[in-house]
């Protein structure tokens, strides 16, 4: 069974059939080729096919194709500026070493990146439980907590009882 | 590639329903965080879904003018913890959500969907449960509300008849109003963990005494469940840490746990007696009594 769908990728438009059995995950990397978006655990436990629907951060793993249609959608390859330079948040992972094996990365630099615009303070618990969807399993977690919190700069409050943690 | 047959789009809820009348086999899908990790399991086979996420007047959360609290099934987890009504009147509800998954999980995981999947570590189950939620279901011939405490039948069974749709999931101003709460969910993990044990309790203080006390649990037993013997012990009962300790007694013998690979029966009632004793003591105090020490 197919259905016809219309989203755009990164600001381009694609208008196609697909096939109602496939994942979101699947027609960005198969038919798109946005492979940016990795595969991992297939079961949205990981966070490595994670992409920004609308500005969410998502598990393409586990949404339908199909949702897809009338969606705009952000994978990493839309995240550095057209000529080629890196975004704030993509260098702040490369200057604090947040970046190992690269698996995890791309889902984090999304969700990262969705936190930054999202204009919000966060503290430093809010911005590990926003980044608690992406697994490291070279865990070097402390690197990108350190790279998300550089890309907030400003925007990221140590303070012990913050206003923002309950009454946000 | 899932193995999927057919699917459906529904707009409305009356076009939802009439799909389902004419072809009862339809799976209904909301999120999809269940529903397809089982077809990725192989616990769910050719199937034929329905999919309600173009219904968008499901995903209101409003507050009736008789102060009944109604959520739309297909609200998110998201939803539920940034709504400012939820997080003002019952925030268990609210602590349950952001205690869930992870947030992409919670981006895209409905209130409705938790509670139709059946599952006894719903995370949103023994809130719900503590808050004598009610259910609304529509089908093609009409509707009709069940207490969720009559939902829940067994592990992955609940009560929706073939051709009928959770669309609410409502709670009453006596059940909230005046109440104060607290939610715990114990896990080994503090995100991406199914709950080894889920605790919710609210209670309103009056003098000294508990006025009235409703216990949660998720992950006690086969469903989420009551405590009923030891909200009935509370009763008029002056908040002491004896009273508290017989509570959590009292609460172990609704309890029926299961070892699981997760944690064993009597590690299970070991935190069910000792977590609703926390759970009350934070909730006393916010519901203006003493604290006890």
């Amino acid at each position: 069974m197919y259905k016809r769908i219309a989203f755009t990728v990164n600001g381009k438009a694609y208008d196609f059939e697909v096939d109602v059995r496939e994942s979101l995950l699947d027609v960005l990397r198969s038919h798109l080729g946005f492979t940016g978006a990795k595969q991992g655990c297939g079961v949205g436990e990981c966070g490595a096919c994670s992409v920004l629907i609308d500005g969410v951060p998502t598990d393409t793993c586990i949404y339908l194709a199909v949702w897809a249609d009338g969606k705009e959608i952000r994978t990493i390859e839309g995240v550095a500026e057209k000529n080629g330079e890196l975004s704030e948040v993509q260098k702040a992972f490369v200057d604090e070493g947040a970046v190992q094996c690269g698996f995890c990365t791309p889902g984090l630099v999304l969700t990262t990146t969705a936190l930054k615009e999202s204009g919000k303070d966060y503290t430093r618990e809010e911005l590990k439980r926003e980044l608690s969807g992406h697994l490291c399993r070279c865990t070097g977690y402390q690197n990108i907590l350190k790279a998300a919190e550089k890309s907030l700069e400003g925007h990221v409050c140590t303070c012990v009882d913050s206003p923002h943690y309950k009454g946000e | 590639m899932y193995d999927i047959k057919g699917y459906y789009d529904a707009e409305t809820v009356s076009e939802a329903t009439a799909l389902l009348a004419e072809n009862p086999n339809l799976k209904i899908i909301a999120g999809g965080t269940d529903v397809l990790i089982k077809m990725h399991g192989g616990q769910l086979e050719e199937a034929e879904l329905l999919s309600l996420r173009k219904i968008k007047s499901l995903e209101k959360i409003d507050l009736a003018d008789d102060g009944t609290i109604v959520i739309g099934a297909m609200a998110t987890f998201s939803m539920v913890f940034h709504n400012p009504i939820l997080k003002d009147l019952i925030p268990i509800l609210t602590e349950a959500a952001i205690s869930m998954g992870g947030p992409q999980i919670r981006n895209i995981a409905t209130i409705g969907g938790n509670v139709c999947n059946g599952a006894t570590s719903a995370d949103s189950a023994s809130s719900l449960f503590a808050l004598n939620a009610q259910l609304k279901l529509e089908s093609k011939n009409g509707e009709r509300v069940v207490p969720i405490r009559e939902f829940y039948l067994g592990p992955g069974k609940v009560a929706i008849n073939p051709g009928e749709i959770l669309t609410e999931v409502r709670i009453d101003p006596e059940d909230y109003k005046g109440f104060a709460g607290h939610y715990i969910k114990f896990a080994m993990r503090e995100a991406m963990d199914i709950a080894t044990l889920g605790v919710a309790v609210v209670c309103k203080v009056q003098g000294g005494n508990f006025e009235e006390v409703r216990i949660g649990l998720g992950v006690a037993g086969p469903t989420p469940l009551r405590c009923l013997e030891a909200e009935e012990y509370a009763k008029g009962k002056k908040i002491s840490s004896a009273t508290l300790a017989e509570i959590g007694k009292l609460a172990v013998k609704s309890a029926k746990a299961r070892t699981s690979w997760r944690a064993s029966k009597e590690y299970r009632e070991h935190l069910v007696e000792e977590l609703t004793q926390r759970a009350l003591k934070t909730a006393v105090v916010s519901a203006g009594g003493a604290e006890v020490v």
